[in-house]
């Protein structure tokens, strides 16, 4: 989130789409209903009428897959009826800036960008640049009038999205469309603003990234990124993802979104050359400058002394991606199916379940030589090889079951949605056997170690010269017991040796050997700090001489009375609870909203002026100031929010592509590319020679839109929550809601079993028959949607009362720029199984219990 | 302690069924073998096991209009003259105590009732709350959490309703509460309701008619019985109660 749960209430205007936080994210609800409380509107978008849309003001459908067409033309509406704050506009985004004049756009070139190549899938970003000044700058029209400029671009490729092709293409009815567009439009004012809320909605499809995107513009043109209520919000839902993301739980990133490295960037100094990037806007921060210091700060933190000048800190170390290698999650399982691993942790996961094909995924595990699982209990990817269809005699594969501590058996932190890292405490003993990851981690660690001192073997540094000082070692050198609190300050990082500051006449003492620095504008490239990830430096760290873990922190004051709360944890960076908080103001200083000032500047403070509120973007004074004043948008090589992305594989604005598999047989918005030209079908397909990757394009066979989604009462894939008979006696069965119409067509009831079938598998499941789900008018023709949930599997209830997994319908393909794989719109046929499913319910113990009929 | 009540205020109710599980968890209730029935409402209905039930109406719409879907997070309404308790008065004293601080409504775990005594009980419930244990032979339902509240605690499901659609506390408080929704409600939805405030100590807001949530939401005429009913009944005992 760019903002946090508790800013949610600041809203003026809630646009939820891409998720069911009432569902998913119950808590933020308290929020939402805050805002409401204030006048707030709470606006749904979602296929289908879910428990947020009950508690809505306004509630929209629109078939999966066509979220761009819906925000494409919320832009295009913005634009038309000047509803966007020009000053914004002009000062904190590349609305003005000049594009090279060869650019073109699908409205020209029959859907696709100037530069596709068709053979690679791919585009030469040539004409993606921006036209630059001789001080390589980029030229600006702040008239907004130059056809050549981003807005003048927008607008034009946006004027093709009217609200009648856009509902033709989402179904969501014209007044529908209308009546949201002018409340998230009524926004542009200086003090309203709106939020949006998103999830896997919007992300998995093969134009995720392009969705937000759509939905980052609308809140740039309409100045609410920075502003308290604004913002665009992914609601993460375990409780610390954030945390893993931020970690590098991805194959592309290092801890701290450092760029994981590649074979060709040999050294160091490559590595820094190619990923800082550099800018010639003199009032630009361009934060990512710091990249060197960065780095060698990790690479100080992973091999300590051993990290010198000399050798380069150790880099030659690190594990490099061949250039051009994909290693997410598709990547993997589509070389796991190829035979080319022969181990794999599956740790804290059930890709059995989670993941898209999963019957794929299930047949990939069965050619690994082992697998270990670390979970909390028995799942259907330890058990795989005794699943249905599958032939325990011939899977080769040894499995490893760990068990491992939940989150109230072990102590630590977890970073929520908000970027707020709380420290958690142990409040039981592990049950059993049970460890926590980290110290399975430790134990694991030791023993490759001393495989390595004991046999030598290819590559021992990283393993051999890797700190592990997390606490007291037993004769053998093993850390007897992992220490939370050292992990976090390694984290935070140390002084390696002592700082000075030279600038000072007698040179000045500023971080002694051995300290924890204070934060990371303390990092240096020169091996004399460390840390273990720069955005979480300051989090556990010295105060007043004292060591303070800042995520312990319960302090519940709260000055500004937006709810910022800094004194409770620590958020990243540096206890900013609202990131891009420098666009919250006019480039002068002064609260766009005076009522909800996040920042403001105060002339009068310090020797030159300072700013008060929330911890801002960065020092410097406001734009206005002629010799210092900074751009609002620091992570940015430009300073300002980017309206034109020509970063992404796909194209610089979000252009609508039908799903992978839709009921659509022509892109009402070009005649040649139906679906996401850059997503490499080709490719995956050869990875993987398998047919059964195959997607079917044959919608006579296939007639229905699926989706999937959760349920409140279960946990991903619910190896969780299944265990849990509570939460199983609320939903205890896999099932399939669908609307009146379809069911009456197939003879289906409340009740009934069905089969859904799609080109990867097939799956039982207990039908709801309701009118929460529509058949949407799409160009003329009768659409119905259908929608599961996943987080069901075999392995659990043991009767396989439960059912199975819905990603065994899901397909394998995924958004080029991210390979976030596409379940949220894929296509189905559904028939009702001719026998009766209904087993009589026994609510009570005893038949007095029963109805007075 | 001042008497108590609720406020369920179901237009903020997002159906996330804390409240339904944290019963459980302080109850201790176990949980019930249940199968898909083509609806999220699970169990079917309460039970000696379920004290608190949140109930899904999924209504049947016109063609072209919005869809509805009705949250009914049900309980015992704890009445103010809790007509189970006449009955059960009638029938030998014990069974059913109505709690003179907070008026919470309490059915004693020790006391045994027969199947017959039990029917009669459950007929007179204006909204179809008490259930039988067939096991141990004792009436189960709600109870306010008294274990809870009499510990200064907010009974488990209003504690754990993120929404605030569940809200507690004194009797007066909470009939302010109550008033002043249910007056800006009722701007936004013309067919609102606030449930038989002065008659139950657990009052329910509606934004829609009562029969579109649950069959027994609002108190019946007809069904379930009358005060006259319960005071007959109570002179006329068809058996005793007995103390095990
Ligand atoms: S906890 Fe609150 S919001 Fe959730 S179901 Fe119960 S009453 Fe509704
Ligand atoms: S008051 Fe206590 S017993 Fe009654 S419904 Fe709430 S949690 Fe259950």
């Amino acid at each position: 989130m760019t903002n946090h749960w508790i800013d949610l209430r600041n809203s003026d205007v809630i646009l939820v789409m891409g998720s069911n936080p009432a569902s998913n994210h119950p808590i933020s609800m308290k929020w939402i209903m805050r805002a409401k409380e204030r006048g707030a509107k709470l606006i749904c978008v979602d296929p289908r009428f879910t428990q947020t849309a009950e508690v809505a003001d306004v509630y929209a459908p629109i078939r999966s897959g066509t979220d761009i067409a819906f925000l494409g033309g919320m832009i295009n509406y913005l634009l038309e009826s000047d509803l966007f704050l020009k000053e914004y506009v002009v000062n904190y985004t590349d609305a003005p800036f000049l594009v090279n004049p060869d650019f073109k756009m699908p409205g020209e070139l029959d859907g696709v960008f100037s530069g596709y190549d068709e053979d690679n899938s791919s585009y030469d970003k040539k004409t993606w640049a921006f036209q630059l000044d001789e001080k390589g700058v980029p030229k600006k029209d702040t008239n907004l009038q130059d056809p050549d400029c981003v807005f003048q671009l927008l607008k034009k490729h946006y004027s093709r999205y009217s609200i009648d092709i856009v509902s033709q293409v989402t179904g969501t009815p014209r007044d529908k469309c209308e009546e949201i567009y002018k409340a998230i439009g009524s926004t542009y004012v200086p003090n309203r603003t709106a939020t949006g809320c998103y999830a896997m909605g919007w992300t998995q499809h093969t134009v995720g990234v392009q969705n937000i995107r759509a939905f980052t513009i609308v809140q740039l043109l309409l100045g609410n990124m920075g502003m308290a209520g604004g913002g665009v919000n992914a609601m993460r839902g375990e409780g610390n993802v954030q945390g893993s993301t931020d970690h590098a739980l991805l194959f592309h990133i290092l801890p701290g979104y450092l760029p994981a490295p590649t074979a060709s960037l040999a050294g160091l100094k490559d590595y820094v050359l190619k990923h800082t990037p550099t800018t010639k806007e003199p009032r630009s921060v361009n934060w990512w400058s710091n990249r060197g210091k960065y780095i060698t700060s990790y690479l100080k933190a992973l091999y300590g002394d051993h990290a010198t000048r000399e050798n380069d800190f150790g880099y030659s170390w690190l594990p490099k991606l061949d250039e051009g290698m994909n290693a997410s999650w598709l990547a993997l399982f589509a070389r796991m199916y190829r035979d080319q691993f022969e181990g794999f942790f599956a740790w804290g996961m059930n890709p059995a379940c989670s993941s898209v094909g999963a019957g794929k995924v299930r047949e990939a595990l069965g050619k690994l030589k082992w697998m270990v699982n670390v979970n909390l209990y028995d799942n259907e990817t330890a058990s795989f090889w005794r699943g249905p269809g599958m032939k325990p005699g011939k899977i080769k594969t040894e499995v490893f079951l760990l068990p491992c501590c939940s989150s109230v058996e072990k102590e630590g932190s977890i970073s929520n949605s908000g970027r707020l890292a709380q420290w958690r405490y142990k409040a039981i003993e592990p049950l059993g056997q049970s460890m926590p990851d980290a110290e399975i981690l430790n134990e694991l660690y030791f023993r490759v170690k001393k495989l390595y001192q004991k046999e030598g073997g290819a590559l021992p540094d990283p393993i051999l010269n890797l700190t592990w000082e997390y606490g007291e070692k037993d004769q053998e050198g093993k850390v007897r017991h992992l220490d939370a609190h050292k992990v976090a300050m390694e984290i935070n990082g140390y002084y390696h040796e002592n700082v000075y500051d030279k600038t000072a006449s007698s040179p000045k003492l500023i971080g002694k050997k051995g300290d924890l620095v204070p934060n990371f504008v303390s990092l240096r490239d020169d091996g004399s700090t460390s840390s273990g990830n720069w955005l979480y430096s300051g989090s556990y760290t010295l105060k007043d001489g004292e060591v303070v873990n800042m995520m312990a922190r319960r302090g519940k004051e709260d000055p500004t009375g937006l709810g910022l709360y800094p004194n409770w944890s620590w958020a990243w960076p540096v206890n900013r609870r609202i990131i891009y908080n420098r666009a919250s103001v006019d480039p002068k200083g002064r609260p766009w909203d005076p009522e909800r000032a996040v920042i403001k500047w105060n002339p009068a403070a310090g020797k030159s002026g300072g700013w008060e509120g929330d911890v801002p973007d960065g020092p410097a004074p406001p734009l206005a100031d002629d010799k210092k004043g900074a751009l609002p948008f620091i992570m940015k090589p430009y300073g300002v929010g980017a309206i034109f992305g020509s970063g992404l594989k796909d194209g610089p604005f979000p252009e609508h592509y039908e799903p992978l598999e839709s009921p659509v047989p022509k892109n009402p918005m070009s005649e040649k590319h139906r679906v996401n030209p850059t997503i490499p079908i080709g490719k995956l397909q050869a990875m993987a020679k398998d047919p059964a990757f195959l997607f079917s394009f044959d919608y006579e066979r296939y007639p229905y839109v699926a989706t999937t989604y959760r349920v409140s009462e279960h946990w991903q894939t619910g190896v969780m929550t299944r265990h849990l008979p509570w939460q199983l006696e609320m939903h205890p069965q896999q099932f399939i809601e669908l609307d009146r119409e379809l069911a009456g067509v197939k003879g289906i009831q409340g009740g009934d079993l069905v089969e859904v079938k799609s080109a990867r598998g097939q799956l039982s499941c207990v039908a709801i028959v309701t009118d929460r789900f529509k058949p949407f008018l799409i160009q003329d023709r009768k659409v119905h949607l259908i929608g599961m949930p996943w987080c069901f599997g075999w392995q659990y209830p043991e009767d396989g009362s439960g059912g199975d997994s819905a990603n065994l319908l899901t397909p394998f393909m995924g958004d080029p720029n991210t390979l976030i794989p596409e379940s949220k719109a894929f296509m189905v046929n559904i028939t009702r199984i001719e026998k009766p499913a209904r087993v009589s319910d026994q609510p009570g113990s005893d038949s007095l219990d029963r109805g007075r009929g | 302690m001042a008497d108590k009540s609720f406020f369920i205020d179901t237009t903020r109710c997002t159906a996330c069924r804390g409240c339904q599980t944290a019963c459980k968890q302080w109850n201790r209730n176990r949980a019930t073998k249940t199968v898909q029935r083509g609806t999220y409402q699970n169990p079917a209905d309460l039970s000696a096991a379920t004290f608190k039930l949140v109930r899904f109406q999924d209504i049947r719409v016109p063609p072209g209009e919005e869809p509805k879907w009705h949250f009914f997070p049900d309980q015992c309404r704890h009445c103010v003259n809790p007509l189970c308790k006449m009955v059960a008065d009638g029938k030998g004293k014990g069974a059913i105590l109505h709690d003179g601080k907070t008026g919470a409504v309490v059915f004693s775990p020790e006391v045994k009732t027969t199947p017959d005594d039990f029917r009669e009980i459950r007929e007179i419930c204006p909204f179809d709350i008490p259930r039988y244990d067939g096991a141990s032979g004792a009436m189960r339902k709600c109870t306010m959490c008294i274990d809870r509240i009499r510990e200064g605690m907010l009974p488990a499901c209003v504690k754990t309703c993120p929404t605030g659609a569940m809200n507690f506390g004194d009797r007066e408080t909470i009939l302010d509460m109550a008033a002043a929704k249910f007056d800006e409600v009722k701007k936004v939805h013309k067919g609102a309701s606030l449930l038989d405030a002065d008659s139950v100590r657990v009052i329910f807001l509606l934004k829609d008619d009562p029969d579109t949530y649950h069959q027994f939401a609002a108190k019946r005429n007809g069904v379930g019985g009358t005060g006259t009913m319960a005071f007959r009944r109570s002179l006329h005992p068809r058996s005793r109660l007995k103390t095990s």
